[in-house]
């Protein structure tokens, strides 16, 4: 990995706002989705593909690319966002989103959309299919990594557990999970509902490497992802604090927004907030 | 004694042993085909791989597992970590078989089955290991009669049901060779062994053991033996002349041979080791529901769960047994005249 000069982190920051519209426009076109976690792991998706990935968007089957699993498919549109505003197809095309014959399905398909890696949506079932790809990537001396975004809820699903397991079991430390940990489900909170701490002394109890930064900050994500990738021997995994709805004031925070879109009066204001925070990072250059 | 020689046209033609021959007819589990099988496409073919979930004897991984232990993984007793880390392994390569009991792999499995290895259209390749009430004295938990509905309903799948061991390898390595997901679905118990080195196999391909005009029994897996010596039986002592058809994959049926029977001999019955609702008679009654509406008369468990006991007493209780078989035939044989 590069290093992250302050001038690419100004693009970066500016792009992840670029990924936020993508998604607010996608979402309100679509007319249903996944508000909150869509835009609370936008700088994270940023960070991966404008920094942290090898992988090529013009030729998105390239043997050599990084592997990056989205474990809940339901946050698609960050995705579908993120790829779009990295090159892998125009961006008119996030508009596209859920409607009849478009590759950008409702929850993700590695069929329609090649380099989504796998078919996503059904909860707990990425961590599992990347243990599959690393293990893969070392039984050929590959040297490609294995990137697996989940969400926080997804760890009641007993699969993630299975799979945390065998992880540890075939020492895979070209495998990363990155945890979207927003505290928030569709019926609540997630320690309302089922409580997940202490997580970071389960993972390292299952024989992980842990560690915590805060999702919205890409130059500590970047830095986390460095110091993980320096273990051996070890799956590793990032908890990422998020904040659901981040980006757009009216979402943040509230779990009401984990799996609806914005109407059309919402995303006027969504935008012009993120237009605001567009010119706030220009400033700054 | 063995003579191969008065068998009937389409048995010779198929190079089957004398299967009229009980005395000396060779008996192995089909799962030993698998275990054989296996081992031949991961030598020829790195990338062949086996992981298993805790039954490495019971699914005849160990000749692999011995052989060509960097071929092999070993997870443990999670059947939806098997479905999904193959799934993970196949989109990089690897052709996974994974091997576990037919109850637990697809059973508990069923839904990373459709999206992981069909919806993603992935190369895994499912053994399902001890189908059946002819499991024996483990009881109805682990006899799963349900398993051939469950994976006919998805969409891509593979579903082949060999009729014996012999076969099962030819399938095994076939189907190493065939991209797309699969469910390969064997027993437990020893079974007559039908078919010989010779016999041809191809996917899709359903084969007639058997010529006859008069009713045609449509039979896969271990119970083609019991179609067999009840379509010998029913020749001998009644006239009635069956052709007996090894439907050995379950998903794409082969329509044509379907087809071809019903118009030939009027009357159909289908003979399978499963629950007669939505299983491989089940299809060939959409086939012919459709295209060429035969009286059908269906072999199998009548919508009842399977209990301990001993496998062939359990075949005959739940009338799957060669008697139960010609009964049928009968009642389907009277209906095509009615």
């Amino acid at each position: 990995m590069q290093t992250l000069t302050p001038q690419r982190l100004r693009e970066l920051d500016f792009k992840a706002t670029d990924v936020r519209e993508g998604i607010i426009r996608a979402l309100l076109a679509a007319g249903s989705g996944h508000s909150a976690g869509s835009l609370d792991m936008a700088d994270i998706f940023t960070a991966l593909y404008g920094h942290v990935m090898r992988h090529r968007p013009e030729e998105p089957n390239w043997p050599q690319r990084d592997r990056l699993l989205l474990s809940c498919g339901h946050i698609a549109p960050v995705r579908y966002s993120a790829m779009a505003n990295f090159g892998y197809f125009p961006v008119d095309e996030l508009l596209t989103l859920r409607k009849f014959g478009t590759r950008l399905q409702g929850h993700p398909e590695r069929v329609s959309l090649p380099s989504v890696e796998t078919t996503s949506g059904p909860l707990g079932e990425g961590l599992a299919q990347g243990v599959g790809m690393a293990q893969a990537a070392k039984m050929d001396g590959a040297d490609f990594r294995v990137y697996v975004v989940t969400s926080d809820a997804e760890h009641q699903c007993g699969l993630h557990w299975e799979a945390m397991m065998t992880a540890a079991k075939f020492k895979l430390d070209n495998l990363l999970c990155i945890i979207d940990r927003n505290f928030i489900q569709i019926d609540g909170s997630t320690e309302e509902i089922m409580p997940l701490e202490p997580l970071a002394d389960k993972y390292r109890a299952f024989n992980w490497e842990v560690f915590e930064c805060d999702g919205h900050d890409i130059a500590a994500f970047v830095a986390t992802v460095e110091r993980a990738q320096a273990v051996k021997g070890k799956p590793q995994v990032i908890i990422a604090k998020t904040i659901p709805g981040k980006g757009v004031s009216y979402m943040e925070g509230d779990y009401t927004w984990h799996g609806k879109p914005p109407n059309a009066e919402q995303a006027k204001t969504a935008l012009a907030e993120l237009a605001a925070t567009r010119e706030r990072i220009l400033a700054h250059v | 004694m063995s003579d191969t020689q008065t068998l009937d046209r389409a048995a010779r033609a198929m190079s089957l042993v004398d299967y009229r021959d009980t005395a000396n007819l060779k008996q192995l589990p089909t799962r030993n085909g698998f275990g054989e099988g296996l081992l031949e496409a991961a030598r020829a073919n790195r990338n062949v791989i086996g992981i298993c979930a805790d039954l490495s004897e019971s699914t005849r991984f160990e000749g692999l597992k011995n052989a060509l232990p960097e071929q092999y993984l070993e997870i443990g007793v999670a059947e939806q970590m098997l479905v999904a880390m193959a799934g993970g392994l196949a989109a990089v390569g690897k052709i996974p078989w994974i091997a576990s009991y037919a109850m637990f792999n697809p059973g508990r499995s069923w839904e990373q089955v459709r999206t992981i290895m069909a919806l993603n259209e992935t190369n895994v390749k499912i053994a399902g290991a001890h189908a059946g009430v002819s499991v024996g004295p483990d009881g109805a938990t682990h006899q799963a009669i349900e398993d051939i509905a469950i994976m006919r309903v998805i969409p891509h799948m593979f579903v082949v049901v060999p009729c014996d061991s012999v076969q099962t390898k030819k399938a095994t390595l076939a189907l190493s060779q065939t991209f797309g997901p699969t469910y390969l679905r064997f027993a437990r118990e020893k079974s007559a062994i039908v078919t010989s080195e010779a016999t041809p196999f191809e996917i899709g391909k359903a084969q007639v053991f058997r010529e006859g005009s008069d009713v045609a029994i449509v039979a896969c897996g271990i119970l083609v033996y019991n179609a067999l010596m009840a379509a010998d039986k029913l020749s001998r002592e009644r006239g009635i002349e069956c052709r007996v058809v090894n439907n050995h994959t379950v998903k794409p049926m082969d329509e044509a041979a379907i087809l071809d029977a019903a118009k030939t001999c009027g009357a159909v019955v289908t003979v399978e080791e499963h629950q007669i609702h939505s299983g491989m008679g089940s299809r060939v009654a959409e086939i012919l529901a459709a295209k060429h509406p035969t009286p059908i008369e269906f072999i199998g468990v009548d919508d009842r769960f399977g209990q301990s006991g001993d496998p062939v007493e359990l075949i005959e209780h739940y009338g799957m047994g060669s008697a139960a078989i010609e009964a049928a035939v009968l009642r389907a044989h009277a209906r095509k005249r009615a």
